[in-house]
């Protein structure tokens, strides 16, 4: 993305969503939760491009980030949400703000240990703070434990998923284009030179979890008042996975990549789902049933992940600048 | 006392299980210096190659015996061996000069191919592990309750570690497996073949894993694919808790998690116990990164 027109582009596509949403009612809701999910798969995506893509640390807790703001949000919603008609305009923006406020927080708690690890070390501590906190949830009968929760309001909608999303891509993109921002690129390129020359490595590091972890709280809550309802299970390892697969797919560091991978991988599990709803196509006999082709979403992901790195670690859609897997 | 000991035996047993697992991903780590994550997925593997042999084997030993489960076990453990070859050299191996993040991503996606793979050859409802090895209680002082399996388990573990012992201490592929781990470069001037020496470390370990398994599924006995994740997860939190890459140290690690976690999950929370393994993990990491037995590291430019 050309930097020098992001504003332009931000705005531009704050109005186009508030445009399109004004047709929302139009759109079939099958569809609209297909956008939904693709609008939230690029807040989760782009945020975690920050952490593994720009600074290159190795996250692979995302989802439990998401589990923060996902469950504030709609604590918040379901309390304050009936209050009256002005109370519920502000209370749900209100609401994915304190939820990605949270998120942060959990962000900085998982900050702190990378102070002192790196790679796969830091990738099993991720991971680790992810099992941890979905656990947590799970002991939580405040908020329905492992039976789950309901929410009780579905205000999430095309207007706001996409314009946060424009606003994700925006603020991320502009912190790894200022002049502070080279800090991450020259932490993930060689960390100890980076030090040599002046750099806090470490508040650098710190500083993408934090972010990343905000914008996933966010995403959290727009996935919450989407699907109107969580379980502590929905929060797992696998969906942090697919985060991950997202950014490798498009390419670490590389938010055009990132974003067209979210919406590639967001489509394709659907358009499976909907080849194994036909029974048998012509020419298929019934001892081939594709019941199953809906089922080996994640055989695909894994075989993708396996020969990606074999062939083209740099990402499928980097062409341009070869943004090293490091 | 007797509920303190009852849960001191059952996370022995559990603990001795998780250290089998524990010693594959720090040989691996000794040598190549990454996280197998697929290593989890073997243990899997190896439950699920004792589930299919064992009606199979009833063919010639018609009464479940100790011998029929220690038959079961081997070529459930020369089955794994096979496989974990097959990975290596398939999926790790052509990266070996690649950035470290690379393998571990591969690593991944070998791991998830393997659960899914799993659930769609085997089918993702659980399954019953059949009675391979009798079970008979073997003492009942009070309300504390041992049984045959559970001696089995601790038994086989050491005769396995013993048997690595040997292997690693005194043949010959188990010094070149010492030179590896200790300089790559320099035991590949000596004249080390580094490609079958990693092809037998990755055999080992898988070897173990499997056997592993199979202890895992005598004492808990429904099985399904995703079964490797959490023991494998565990048993690298044991691998790091005690010094990565050090043998003695893995399987300390997985005692003290086995034990540690049986204990939480009967005093505090059975809830909570898929946490500590991770908190545990943490904490070393914060307090003594090279962990209990393991020596400091430090990174060269």
């Amino acid at each position: 993305m050309n930097f020098k027109y992001a504003k332009t582009f931000l705005l531009g596509a704050i109005a186009l969503c508030f445009l399109v949403s004004l047709f929302e009612n139009k759109i079939n809701s099958y569809r609209l939760f297909i956008l939904y999910d693709i609008g939230i798969n690029i807040i989760l995506a782009v945020s975690l491009n920050l952490i593994n893509g720009y600074t290159g640390q190795f996250s692979l807790g995302h989802a439990g980030f998401m589990a923060v703001g996902a469950y504030a949000a709609a604590v918040i919603t379901n309390q304050f949400g009936e209050l009256n008609s002005f109370v519920s305009g502000v209370i749900f923006p209100g609401a994915l703000l304190a939820g990605g406020l949270l998120a942060a927080v959990a962000g900085l708690l998982v900050g702190i240990p990378t102070l002192r690890l790196r790679g796969d070390y830091l990738a099993i501590v991720t991971l680790g703070f992810g099992e941890i906190i979905r656990v947590i949830f799970q002991n939580m009968e405040r908020v329905g434990g492992a039976r789950g929760l309901s929410i009780t309001h579905g205000w999430t909608n095309l207007f706001w998923t996409f314009s946060l999303a424009a606003v994700t891509i925006y603020l991320v993109t502009a912190l790894v284009h200022s002049t502070y921002g080279r800090g991450f690129i020259a932490v993930r390129d060689d960390e100890i030179a980076a030090s040599a020359m002046g750099i806090n490595a470490t508040k650098y590091k710190v500083t993408a979890f934090v972010v990343g972890a905000f914008f996933a709280g966010i995403a959290g809550g727009l996935y919450a008042h989407s699907k109107q309802f969580l379980t502590p299970g929905g929060f797992g390892f696998m969906e942090s996975i697919s985060i991950v697969v997202m950014v490798i797919l498009g390419g670490m560091g590389n938010t055009t990549g990132v974003i067209i991978a979210a919406i590639l991988l967001t489509l394709l599990p659907e358009e499976l789902r909907r080849l194994s709803s036909i029974e048998h196509l012509p020419g298929i006999t019934k001892e081939f049933p594709l019941s199953w082709i809906g089922n080996i979403r994640m055989i695909i992901y894994s075989l993708l992940l396996v020969v990606l790195m074999l062939t083209r670690p740099q990402g499928i859609f980097a062409f341009r600048k070869s943004a090293s897997a490091k | 006392m007797t509920e303190f000991l009852q849960q001191l035996i059952n996370g022995l047993a559990l603990g001795s299980i998780l250290a089998l697992i524990a010693l594959g991903y720090t040989m691996v780590y000794g040598i190549l210096r990454f996280i197998n994550f697929a290593h989890g997925d073997i243990f899997m593997l190896g439950a699920f190659a004792g589930f299919y042999l064992t009606p199979k084997i009833a063919k010639i030993f018609p009464t479940p015996s100790i011998l029929s489960g220690l038959v079961v076990m081997a070529i459930a453990m020369a089955i794994c061996a096979i496989i974990g070859i097959v990975i290596e050299r398939f999926a790790y191996r052509p990266l070996r000069q690649n950035p470290k993040l690379t393998v571990l991503i591969t690593a991944i996606g070998v791991s998830l191919f393997l659960e899914y793979t799993g659930q769609f050859v085997f089918g993702a409802a659980p399954k019953r592990f059949p009675e391979l090895i009798p079970s008979y209680p073997i003492a009942n002082i009070g309300s504390l309750s041992l049984n045959s399996n559970q001696i089995i388990v601790l038994a086989v573990t050491l005769a396995l570690l013993l048997a690595l012992r040997f292997i690693v201490l005194k043949t010959k592929i188990g010094a070149a497996m010492r030179a590896l781990s200790f300089n790559p470069e320099a035991a590949a001037l000596m004249g080390i073949n580094t490609d079958v020496v990693i092809s037998f470390t990755f055999a080992l370990g898988s070897a173990l894993a499997a056997a592993a398994g199979i202890l895992f599924a005598v004492n808990y006995p429904a099985i399904d694919p995703l079964m490797g994740i959490l023991p494998g997860l565990k048993a690298f939190v044991a691998a790091v808790l005690g010094g990565i890459g050090n043998l003695p140290g893995a399987a300390l690690g997985g005692l003290i998690i086995g034990v540690t976690e049986t204990l939480v999950a009967g005093y505090i929370s059975s809830t909570y116990r898929d946490a500590i393994a991770f908190a545990i993990l943490i904490l070393i990491l914060l307090v003594k990164p090279s962990g209990l037995l393991g020596k400091k590291e430090i990174e060269k430019v």
